[in-house]
């Protein structure tokens, strides 16, 4: 835990001090002393760690969501996006692109499709028979492509202009991202709620008949964990787009590592998250500078090999 | 004192009544033998005890508070359960599954009591797992995966034991070790269990009393020694079944 509290640190340092204007560590930490404020300091200030900080809130908000998305359908490959959270942010996001509404609607508009999204998929889920992880998995999955065909019509409706935003918005990208002070608390109240919970969770994850008979309500934890998830992610998708990988990786990396008990693995996962989204953040803007690329695509290439690998050693462990 | 007592109990399975009007008392102390030919309902009458499946008819109640106003710890601290299938493999060693038994025990939200560090060693060490505690329980064999799951209720320590075929898996000197100590703890914490089971040489050698099901909605109810005779077996079991008594003990064989 020290260790990754050192990462995240780390990794904001690095990502203050990379980029085209220079700046040395030095600088940096005296900065807060400094009489007057250089234009590098500047160019810090105003726009690095707005965006370092949002890199960190959204990779720590996806993280978390990752972690309960796989305990909840208890599947190694949920990912905060599986059950179409993320298509109805998305599609509530272009509404409100396409109706030029303000941006605070369009958090609002984000979220509420986030939430109809998750509702959806849980009656649909419900309907009439017992929940099951399967029926719940196949829900989500149909109905998060109904959103993408939404997504479609949107794109094609909508003239040139419209279209930049909304892509901005679908790809996941951080260079326009703030995170507001209601995301942060957000994050901390899902950490909070997550370790207050982690015990029920470590119960949780040996099968809902065995937790209810070991004392947790599982029913009521279930849509615990639904609006939760679905409200970190949504937090997330509203500010930075659909960043991929972070949620699915993270949760994984901090198991292989050892943490397998909550009351560690959800701490651990906002902070390796975190520091995960700053590096691959910093390096989506300096890799090709001074182009700058999408933060899903860099977090997408390292990823995927990465994903290869815990496939490998779950059917190695499992074999 | 009575622990458990149903009232007109009625269990259905797909529409068909295996159980009707059971009127059962357990009392603190004693040891319950359930017992019947396959899908006489005795999973399903233990899934009800324990909250898993509501009842088609009838009450329970459990030292006089009602089952349906119990839920969650206050629960869990009443009515345990070993399932059939015994513990899900998880990549989790074997002293951490066992103290998840002691959820709705815990204090603090963070920390382990010494408490339930004390009850799940004194859990493992009843089924010889100690040595195992540090193992992932994926590693385990069939028998040491039940006994884990046999720790993990133990360290619940609930008022009443409901066991599934606790004996699968188990090697011959576990089946009855592992039982007597279950048994004996069971005693002294003036608790109940209740265990189906098709070994009914076994179950005579650990319980006091026998709820014999015989498929029909029909069931008897009774001290061993009265429940388990040839006749009543023989008609349970649809299969002629001989007592032989040696000294103390008396046991079971099916006849072809």
């Amino acid at each position: 835990m020290l260790l990754l509290t050192l990462l995240a640190v780390a990794s904001v340092l690095f990502s203050l001090l990379s980029g085209s204007v220079t700046l040395s560590l030095h600088d940096l930490l005296n900065a807060p002393f400094a009489s007057e404020e250089s234009l590098q300091l500047q160019i810090v200030r105003e726009i690095r760690l707005p965006r370092t900080m949002a890199a960190f809130l959204v990779g720590g908000l996806l993280s978390l969501s990752g972690v309960i998305m796989q305990i909840l359908l208890r599947n190694a490959l949920a990912d905060p996006f599986i059950l179409g959270v993320s298509g109805g942010a998305a599609v509530g996001a272009l509404t409100a692109i396409f109706l030029s509404s303000s941006v605070f609607w369009l958090y609002q508009s984000a979220f509420g499709g986030a939430l109809l999204s998750i509702l959806l998929v849980f009656a649909l889920a419900n309907a009439g028979k017992r929940w099951s992880v399967t029926r719940l998995l196949l829900t989500g999955v149909v109905v998060s492509s109904g959103w993408g065909a939404l997504i479609n019509l949107l794109l094609t409706t909508s003239s040139g202009n419209t279209v930049q935003s909304m892509l901005f918005w679908l790809m996941g990208d951080l260079s326009h991202s703030q995170a507001s002070w209601h995301s942060w608390a957000l994050l901390l109240a899902g950490l909070g709620g997550g370790l207050a919970l982690s015990r029920a969770l470590n119960v949780l994850v040996q099968g809902d008949q065995n937790a209810q008979t070991l004392g947790v309500k599982v029913e009521a934890l279930r849509i615990t964990l639904y609006l939760a998830a679905s409200i970190l992610t949504a937090s997330a998708v509203v500010i930075a787009g659909s960043v991929g990988f972070v949620g699915l990786i993270v949760p994984h990396a901090i198991r292989m590592l050892g943490g397998r008990d909550h009351r560690y693995l959800i701490p651990s996962a906002v902070l390796l998250g975190g520091s995960f989204l700053v590096f691959a953040d910093s390096l989506a803007r300096t890799l090709l500078a001074p182009q700058q690329l999408p933060v899903g695509v860099v977090t997408a290439l390292i990823g995927v090999p990465s994903f290869i690998l815990i496939l490998r050693n779950s059917a190695a462990q499992s074999s | 004192m009575t622990l458990l007592r149903t009232c007109n109990l009625d269990i259905l399975v797909t529409q068909r009544k295996l159980i009707h009007q059971l009127e059962l008392e357990i009392d603190s102390g004693t040891s319950w033998a359930l017992l019947g030919r396959n899908g006489t309902g005795k999973t399903s009458l233990l899934h009800t005890l324990a909250k898993l499946k509501p009842a088609a008819a009838g009450e329970i109640f459990l030292k006089g508070d009602s089952l349906a106003e119990l839920s969650g710890k206050s629960l869990a601290r009443r009515i345990g359960l070993l399932f059939q299938q015994g513990l899900p493999v998880m990549p989790k060693t074997v002293s951490e599954a066992a103290m998840l038994g002691r959820y709705s025990h815990h204090q603090s939200l963070w920390r382990d009591d010494p408490e339930d560090i004390t009850v799940v060693e004194d859990a493992l060490r009843d089924f010889d797992l100690t040595h195992l505690s540090a193992r992932s329980i994926q590693t385990l064999s069939g028998g040491e995966a039940q006994r884990l799951a046999l720790a993990q209720l133990v360290a619940q320590a609930p008022s009443l034991y409901l066991l599934d075929e606790p004996s699968n898996h188990l090697d011959l000197a576990h089946q009855l070790r592992g039982l007597r100590r279950l048994k004996s703890k069971v005693t002294s914490q003036r608790a109940a269990l209740m265990m189906a089971s098709h070994d009914i040489n076994l179950v005579s050698q650990i319980c006091d009393h026998v709820l014999l099901l015989m498929g029909d909605g029909t069931y008897l109810a009774g001290p061993v020694d009265k429940i388990l005779q040839e006749d009543n077996l023989s008609e349970a079991f649809e299969c002629r079944i001989r007592r032989v008594e040696s000294g103390e003990e008396a046991f079971f064989f099916p006849l072809a």
